[in-house]
């Protein structure tokens, strides 16, 4: 696999697109953030750890699973459920979704329903690491870190110290393809 | 897992696992809309061949929040009145369009009959005196709640053992998830063999009660009256109910379970049935999510090996 990021190339992305929120958002009063697990929550995380130290209050990230909502539970292999951590009421608030792979769009496209049976956000932005192209619904991320033009079988792997040892961004070719 | 049946064949990991989903589905019902599209377009059949209330409603409910489609079958006002088999019925039911059948039935084995006919899922609802497997799972799940661990806890199942599927479901689940388990009852209410059995039993309840974390009551089969198995309801609430008395005594952190239906008086006492240490509300709330596990586990994702 070939590294497209490192730590500091992450660190660097992340920082950019907590200001970018912040400026979007005009501050961070109604801004409620969201990871989608597994690897949107230690972005999120370090996300809200960015916003905390621009704002100066302390700003938590939840977290949204979405292994229920998926269109295709009947062609997969069943998921293991990870954790939905909502910190705050989303009524009326701008919810920030943050993955750490936009492709298909399929996820976010689960991840709005989710939102929609637990709450009815004002709006809904989207933050991803690595935009690889390929989608197949009409969904598109508000902020983010990397445009990388992939082909259709490559994969992408952003990795994050606290899951995987190391940080950064990978791309190669699928085992066995 | 193609099936649950029993709690004997389950291993730790796919215990834990269930557990872990069970907690997610907790939060799940817990939403403004407790409800999630994960088994949208599958079917789910009670089939009850014994009265219950409570399991089947708690199936039905796991299955409507999992978005499935539920059919119910009752013995009472069905064909087997007619003189149908146990197998015509269930080939009958699955012809219709199930995807998964819940059973509960008097004869011990019969879910592994139908698990053999049928070429769908079976969850085992209580088989005669034998399993009720989901029964431990959440019963586990409360525990786990209460203690973040089953590891090392101390847990007394107090009352008919030998005639309940509950005791035998518990027993294998919280003995492979880490606990101690010992029985306690009257010599006529305990199994006549229990080798094999990850277990100790005792006949004196106070000789363990300040050691243990958690004292689970079984229900006193009041149809059976005493007489032959134990002298008088007021013998058995004097030596193995969980009276006031006896609840001052537990540990601060113990806590009480029962599987109900409950006989406050016999069993245990009003005021400790209503204590925040006995849990027997939040066995009921967790039944429905630990329900949402085994039927999320059995038919979310391409189909089993």
């Amino acid at each position: 696999m070939r590294q497209v990021m490192d730590g500091d190339d992450l660190a660097r992305v992340t920082r950019r697109i907590a200001h970018e929120i912040v400026e979007r958002n005009q501050g961070l009063g109604d801004v409620v953030v969201l990871g989608i697990p597994t690897r949107g929550k230690p972005f999120a995380d370090r996300l809200a750890e960015e916003l905390t130290s621009i704002e100066g209050r302390p700003i938590k990230a939840g977290s949204l699973d979405i292994g229920l909502y998926r269109d295709d539970l009947d062609m997969r292999p069943r998921t293991r459920l990870g954790p939905t951590i909502i910190p705050d009421d989303i009524d009326g608030r701008t919810v920030v979704l943050v993955d750490d792979v936009l492709f298909t769009g399929r996820t976010i496209r689960a991840a709005l329903d989710a939102l929609a049976d637990i709450g009815r956000p004002a709006s809904v932005q989207l933050a991803v690491v690595v935009d690889r192209g390929h989608r197949q619904l009409p969904i598109r991320a508000d902020f983010v870190g990397k445009n990388t033009p992939t082909s259709q079988d490559e994969r992408v792997s952003v990795r994050f110290a606290e899951i995987d040892g190391e940080d950064g961004v990978w791309i190669g070719e699928v085992e066995g393809s | 897992m193609n099936h649950l049946l029993t709690t004997e064949d389950l291993d730790r990991a796919t215990l834990e696992e269930l557990l872990a989903d069970a907690d997610e589905f907790s939060e799940v019902l817990n939403r403004p809309i407790p409800k999630v599209p994960a088994l949208r377009g599958k079917t789910v059949a009670t089939m009850f061949f014994e009265p219950s209330t409570r399991t089947k409603m708690s199936f039905d409910k796991a299955a409507k929040a999992l978005s499935a489609d539920t059919m119910a079958f009752s013995a009472s006002t069905s064909s087997l009145s007619k003189g149908e088999s146990l197998k015509d019925t269930a080939l009958t039911v699955r012809a219709m369009g199930v995807d998964l059948m819940v059973v509960r039935h008097g004869a011990t084995g019969a879910p592994w009959r139908l698990a053999e006919w049928l070429d769908i899922p079976i969850v085992n609802a209580g088989d005669g005196a034998h399993q009720h497997p989901t029964q431990a799972l959440l019963d586990c799940l409360t525990i786990k709640q209460r203690f973040g661990s089953l590891d090392g806890l101390r847990i007394a199942i107090v009352g008919d053992i030998k005639h309940s599927r509950v005791a035998r479901s518990d027993i294998f689940a919280m003995a492979t998830l880490g606990a101690e388990v010992i029985l306690v009852g009257p010599p006529t209410l305990l199994p006549l063999d229990t080798e094999g059995w990850p277990v100790k039993t005792t006949t004196d309840l106070d000789g363990v009660l300040e050691t243990v974390d958690v004292v689970y009551l079984l229900r006193v089969q009041l149809e059976r009256g005493g007489g032959s198995v134990f002298p008088s309801l007021p013998e058995y609430t004097a030596r193995y109910g969980m009276t006031n008395e006896r609840f001052s005594r537990l540990k601060d952190d113990a806590i009480v379970m029962h599987p109900g239906p409950m006989n406050r008086g016999v069993e245990i006492s009003h005021e400790v049935a209503d204590d925040h240490r006995a849990l027997i509300l939040q066995q009921v709330t967790n039944g429905v999510a630990a329900r949402m596990a085994v039927l999320f586990h059995l038919l979310g994702g391409e189909s089993n090996e």
